[in-house]
């Protein structure tokens, strides 16, 4: 199958690279890496956000980059079904941009988090969860300082299955303690109606390789491979 | 009309119904642990001062709320925008 993802370049992004690479050298998909002045949305299957600072964080994060013209392309991309994903800072890119409800606010304990975490699977039918089962846990890696999720609206979110992953024991218990940051009802990712647009905290492009894992998982590897699956089922 | 200077500043402070650890944390760990504690509560925020010509008072502010909205300057979700005030530079 042909077909091609970018990975967006913010002035500040750090996880562009990480990104790419499980693209073309773990799962051997064409991924290109563009800047995001450059970006055109009609070469492209699907986009991922990368995580990092877009824009130093200033005034909040994921806002100025949420006006760039990256993110009107992306718009295109979001309303005829190609998928778009936010890792990290691309997530409050995306709540920013207002492509996914809530907000993401400084973590409770006021202080940067950065340690492995167990994420419950709660859909898996959206564009990068569909290569796992409902109420799997994986082992997948935070890096922030700003990933309270909150939103007004909770009701809705789960009305509409919208709440994606959220942060548990490795049992997949949602306690207190499982949850890193003081995020509403444990909620480490949501998705839009769609399911297309997905938004996560954590760091699946850093839990792909084996030698990367503590535990020698690679479950980031099937967020990846479920966005694969999600373009070649659209474009079959 | 002649333009005329003017300084607005606004202030963006987190919702009551989202917590403000930031506020939190001045009032506990520092203030209350001072003897201060005829303080019961503190929330913090973040302030702009902006520099703008405009026709008058009113048109400066008009202009700078317009702008916060629909430049999202302040996240509705969560934060409230307070216009402190607009003053001649």
């Amino acid at each position: 199958m042909n077909f091609k993802i970018a990975v967006i370049q913010f002035p500040a992004a750090n996880c562009d690279l990480d990104a790419i690479h499980v693209l073309n050298d773990v799962i051997n998909v064409k991924a290109d890496l563009v800047w995001h002045n450059h970006f055109k949305e009609s070469k492209y299957d699907g986009v991922i956000l990368p995580g990092g600072f877009a824009f130093g964080d200033y005034l909040r994060a994921g806002i100025i980059a949420a006006h760039s013209p990256a993110i009107d392309e992306a718009k295109i991309m979001l309303k005829d079904g190609r998928p778009v994903i936010g890792i990290c800072n691309g997530f409050q890119i995306l709540t920013e941009a207002q492509f996914l409800p809530g907000a993401l606010l400084r973590n409770e304990s006021l202080k940067f988090v950065c340690k492995w975490v167990n994420l419950k699977v709660e859909n898996n039918k959206t564009a990068c969860t569909n290569k796992m089962n409902e109420g799997d846990v994986l082992a997948i890696p935070i890096a922030h300082g700003e990933g309270r999720y909150y939103t007004d609206n909770l009701e809705e979110l789960e009305k509409n299955n919208q709440i994606v992953f959220r942060y548990s024991t490795e049992q997949g218990d949602l306690t207190k303690n499982a949850n890193p940051n003081g995020s509403l009802d444990n909620i480490a990712g949501v998705c839009n109606l769609e399911q297309n647009c997905i938004g996560l905290m954590p760091h699946p492009e850093r839990a792909s390789e084996a030698i990367l894992s503590p535990k020698r998982t690679e479950h980031g590897k099937l967020f990846f491979e479920s966005i694969v699956e999600f373009i070649t089922r659209r474009l079959s | 009309m002649m333009q005329a200077n003017f300084i607005v500043e606004i202030i963006m402070t987190n919702k009551e119904m989202a917590r403000d650890p930031v506020g939190e944390t001045i009032k506990r760990d520092l203030l209350a642990k001072k003897g201060y504690d005829m303080i019961s509560n503190v929330r913090s925020g973040q302030y702009l001062r902006i520099n703008i010509s405009a026709d008058n008072e009113e048109n400066a502010k008009e202009i700078i709320e317009d702008m916060c909205n629909k430049l999202r300057i302040f996240n509705p979700v969560t934060q409230n925008l307070t216009i402190l005030r607009v003053s001649k530079s």
